[in-house]
């Protein structure tokens, strides 16, 4: 590592999203001091400063370029996870609008929150240096402590935070103590330079590395929910508010998966015989367990925490693939599970009312016959996180299994499939709900317009992705 | 063009449906018939306008749909499709009648009916392995539905079964499909799953084929169902709603059948022939079991349930025979069972409206109250039977042809089942219909009404149609049958094979371009000078 940074290693072009969006994202905090008590001018100024990062990410040319030498990059990676990351902040914004109105969530902080969070978002999916890893989950985390515990008068809430807050600091010890015995053993926090002394080591085992290395794989593991160190995430899906809830399993969700996606695919390929057995177990044990305590759960947000625990287990199966088709794969996966989470969310959210948030999945019964679309709206994302065809999360899904099959993981992936199998039965059974129950009692469903522009964005992104995939595909594609 | 507008006109018909009001249910029942008229009278114009003297698809068309993966629109119709294509409209229409009584959600459940019929047209029609699973799958989702909701008291355990039954059996064909189209990308230098493509050019040796053709076979026999599989079908059958029982039985388990003929033995011929032996016995076993099993059930719905489970038995043997009289009498049969099974279950559907049992112990001397009833059930029971001048001897007949040219053992235990069937047929015929009229609850049963013998009659026309002159539906997969067995037929494997099968691979030469022939003789493994004389 060079001591001392020359100057024109540091590209701000290549920065401008992080720029742009942490000056909003400080423009928030500003304008929220002298606002009151009206907070729609901070989501204005939110929505056109996600608007703004998003645009700006594409202003560097050519790609890939690098910045402070080699730890930040722009990459057509980078760039397609700034613009999920973009797209799902600001269905968060849009969701957490009238939520907060309704729950008396009144902080001007909020937006500001979930800006900087996904500055750290951008960071950790540019980031190809160790130091500049940490610092994008550490950015990530903090502000995620907090939007999880922003509701102070509510015991469950507070829980979730204090919980998340405990595991998580354990997790970034974990990580942090892993990248030093990485720089220990390899003298470099550059993943690229990395790469190289682990090319020359060959599979040839280095103790100190291998245990950094499965230091490194435990605070991952933490920050995706993956089994065994998912213990956090039910809890804290169901403490946060809901729209923070929907933020987390996507945005930070897919944001660690960036940057492990890359430290393992960039920097440690020429090892992965010493990691890839232990990352199929984890990821064998995550889909089965996600999907075991899935069954089990009444309460949707715990439902859907624990799927996301098994869509994390697939996932992982990216990174065992570690092709660029298996990058690409993750890009999709991501933005079709964004849509469809999203959409879901909206609609958990508008079947809650003040104080009563009808989270219980027999609170669905008979919803089909009150209101068919948005029971029908349902079923589509349901089917789409299910991975059936003709939605989004089957390409999603189809993608990734052929990136693994590709690289001859076919045990893996019937394992996978398999394992979707037991998955249907946990989704079905909110449509079981929702169509084959009687109503038991009356819904008050206000339909907030925000809120149906979220399901609506949600179910036209799940069709859209999924019946006609191919742009899409080609973009996700390099 | 033509064909995609009869496969997505129900489609689009439903999400007409979608904005009527919930409250003009005449109206809607009307849109759903109308459309479901419509597109039976559309796939007849397809019907008549259909060459039966080529194996090769007709009406088709194929337009890029995922063009960074190779993944086309590919649609098209031809000998092996076309009859399931024109049932599948034909049975919805029956349907759509058949439920003119439902009460609950009918709108929803019209919706569901014609999303159902257009997600089946999809599988048949279906030319890219892609464009299969979608459609393969997405059909479950209105299915489940329709027996989720409308079913019987045990609705919710039968749907979740049938869902999660038939959504394992695909997705090991996905883990399949996936790997085909890597293996055909590397050998090929083409990423396609096009079917006729891969039918071509799938070159994989006997060990890996087997493998792909268990992941196949496991898909396709769930939905059969074959023996050990066929756990699902009892309870999806007893729940459904009569019209869910009539696309389950006369559609929904033939594109098991379907599939193996349109996957399983052309993308493997080898693989198809070494496991020979065990699709025969197990369908023996599914025949001789399905039979006994039905002889033994109280409930009527369950009896035919079983019976489904021996036919399509007759239908898997048929295929496996491997020799056009097998298959043939295998496509056939796959009609024939549609409509007799179909026109049982609507019948029991009638008695179930008016008593809400279906137990064969209530009833007894319904022929002196309901004559017409009693005809129009004894028809659809000896076609289930096979009684001779209808239609199901005609396949039974056929099949049991093709299978005794493979192994007289065979043929002796299949035979088995039609007496079997004669058994439990005339036995429930004997306790419902004849003997005293007992049950005073019974009494006051009103005869078929004419709505329900609008649903029946033209099943009966059709029973007595195939029976007496089956030529013009025969004639329909001639070509395409003559074409399969040349590719699968068992002569292609054995070691010493004499001059049998030349002639139709003379015909078939013709027909591909000597690139492929070359790679079609490597596949099927045979002799060098068999291609010099070509």
């Amino acid at each position: 590592m060079e001591p001392i940074l020359a100057p024109e290693s540091i590209d701000l072009i290549a920065l401008a999203p992080v720029l742009v969006l942490s000056v909003f994202a400080m423009m928030v905090l500003v304008v929220d001091l002298f606002g009151g008590r009206n907070k729609t001018l901070l989501v204005f100024i939110s929505l056109v400063g996600l608007l703004m990062t998003a645009i700006s990410a594409f202003a560097k040319h050519p790609i890939p370029a690098y910045s402070f030498n080699d730890s930040y990059i722009v990459d057509h990676l980078s760039l397609f996870f700034i613009c999920i990351f973009t797209i799902s902040s600001a269905l968060t914004i849009l969701l957490s609008v009238e939520y907060n109105k309704r729950e008396g969530i009144n902080p001007g902080e909020y937006f500001a929150l979930i800006l900087f969070c996904t500055v750290g978002m951008i960071l950790l999916a540019s980031a190809t240096d160790m130091i500049m890893i940490f610092l994008g989950i550490e950015i990530v985390s903090i502000c995620l402590y907090v939007l999880t515990g922003i509701q102070r008068g509510n015991v469950r809430s507070n829980e979730a935070a204090l919980k998340y807050f405990l595991l998580g600091a354990f997790a970034t010890g974990f990580l942090l103590y892993g990248m030093t015995l990485i720089y220990g053993s390899t003298g470099s926090t550059n993943l690229f330079k990395i790469a190289e002394v682990t090319q020359n080591l060959g599979a040839q085992s280095n103790p100190l590395l291998l245990m950094g290395l499965v230091l490194l794989i435990i605070g991952f593991g933490f920050k995706v929910a993956s089994v065994p160190f998912h213990m956090w995430s039910p809890d804290v899906y169901q403490g946060a508010p809901t729209p923070v809830t929907a933020f987390m399993s996507v945005g930070p969700k897919a944001a660690a998966f960036a940057a492990f996606f890359r430290v393992f695919a960039e920097a440690f390929p020429a090892m992965s015989p010493s990691w890839e057995l232990l990352l199929t177990i984890i990821a064998v044990l995550s889909m089965f367990f996600g999907n075991l305590g899935a069954i089990m759960q009444t309460n949707i947000k715990r439902m859907l925490a624990f799927s996301s625990i098994s869509h994390a287990g697939f996932l992982i199966m990216a990174v065992i693939t570690k092709t660029s088709l298996a990058g690409s794969s993750l890009l999709f996966y991501m933005l079709a599970y964004s849509f469809t989470t999203f959409g879901i969310f909206g609609i958990v959210i508008l079947l809650g009312r003040k104080g009563e948030e009808n989270l219980e999945m027999k609170n669905y019964s008979g919803l089909a016959y009150k209101h068919p679309i948005l029971a029908l709206s349902m079923t589509i994302l349901l089917f789409s996180l299910a991975g059936l065809p003709p939605f989004a999360g089957f390409i999603a899904k189809f993608y990734l299994f052929s990136a693994a099959i590709q690289e001859g993981l076919v045990t893996l992936v019937i394992i996978a499939v398999l394992n979707s199998a037991v998955s249907f039965y946990y989704y079905l059974k909110v449509i079981i709900f929702m169509y084959m129950k009687e109503q038991e009692t009356e819904f008050r469903i206000a339909l907030t317009p925000l809120t149906l522009f979220v399901i609506v964005i949600g179910v036209l992104g799940t069709l859209g992705l999924g019946i006609f995939p191919n742009s899409i595909i080609a973009l996700a594609s390099y | 063009m033509f064909l995609t507008f009869v496969t997505f006109l129900p489609f689009f018909g439903a999400l007409f449906l979608v904005f009527l009001p919930k409250e003009s249910t005449g109206t809607i029942k009307q849109t759903a018939l109308a459309v479901a008229v419509a597109d039976f009278l559309l796939s007849l114009y397809l019907w008549t306008n259909f060459d039966n003297t080529t194996h090769a698809m007709q009406f088709s068309m194929n337009i890029p749909w995922i063009e960074s993966w190779g993944i086309n629109y590919h649609i098209g119709l031809d000998g092996i499709s076309l009859l399931l294509y024109v049932m599948t409209t034909f049975l919805t229409m029956i349907c759509v009648i058949a439920s003119w009584e439902i009460k609950k959600h009918i709108r929803e459940y019209m919706i569901a009916m014609l999303v159902l019929s257009t997600g089946m047209l999809g599988v048949f029609i279906a030319l890219d392995l892609f464009m299969f699973y979608v459609f393969w799958e997405f059909q479950l989702i209105p299915m489940y539905i329709i027996v989720g909701v409308w079913g019987g008291p045990r609705r919710i355990y039968a749907s979740i079964k049938f869902f999660l039954f038939t959504a394992v059996g695909s997705l090991l064909m996905l883990v399949a499909i996936l790997w085909i189209y890597f293996h055909i990308q590397e050998t090929t230098g083409v990423a396609t799953a096009d079917i006729l493509y891969i039918t071509d050019n799938l070159d994989v040796p006997l060990g890996t084929q087997k493998w792909l053709w268990m992941a196949f076979f496991l898909a396709f026999a769930i939905k059969v169902p074959m023996f050990p599989f066929h756990t699902w079908l009892p309870d999806a059958h007893v729940e459904a709603p009569t019209a869910g029982s009539v696309i389950l039985a006369g559609v929904l388990l033939k594109m098991g059948t379907y599939g193996f003929l349109r996957f399983n033995l052309p993308f493997f011929p080898q693989a198809s022939y070494e496991f020979v032996p065990m699709i025969a016995w197990l369908s023996i076993i599914g025949i001789v079991y399905g039979a006994l099993v039905a002889m033994v059930q109280e409930d009527l719905k369950k009896l035919v349930a079983y019976s489904s489970v021996s036919h399509l038995g007759f239908v898997m043997l048929g295929i496996f025979a491997l020799n056009p009289y097998g298959i043939q009498g295998a496509l056939i049969q796959n009609i024939n069972h549609g409509i007799s099974t179909g026109a049982l279950f609507l019948l029991v559907g009638v008695v179930y409206d008016r008593r809400h049992t279906r137990l064969i112990s209530e009833f007894g001397g319904l022929a002196k109250i309901m004559p017409r009833y009693t005809v129009c059930f004894m028809i659809a029971a000896l076609s289930s039977i096979g009684l001779p001048g209808m239609n199901g001897f005609v396949g039974e007949f056929l099949v049991l042809l093709g299978i005794f040219q493979v192994n007289g053992l065979w043929a002796a235990c299949a035979t088995s089942g039609v007496i079997l069937a004669a058994c439990y047929i005339l036995w429930m015929f004997q306790r419902v219909m004849f003997l005293e009229l007992k049950n005073p609850k019974n009494i006051g049963m009103k005869d078929m009404n004419m709505r329900e013998m609008i649903t029946v009659v033209p099943l009966v026309i059709l029973i007595f149609w195939i029976g007496l002159y089956p030529k013009p539906f025969m004639q329909t997969f001639d070509a395409s049958v003559n074409h399969l067995v040349s590719k699968v037929s068992p002569d292609n494997f054995r070691p010493k094979k004499d001059n049998h099968g030349d002639s139709s691979h003379g015909e078939h030469a013709q027909l591909i371009t000597s690139n492929q022939m070359a790679s079609l003789n490597h596949k099927l493994q045979m002799p060098k000078n068999v291609l010099n004389k070509d």
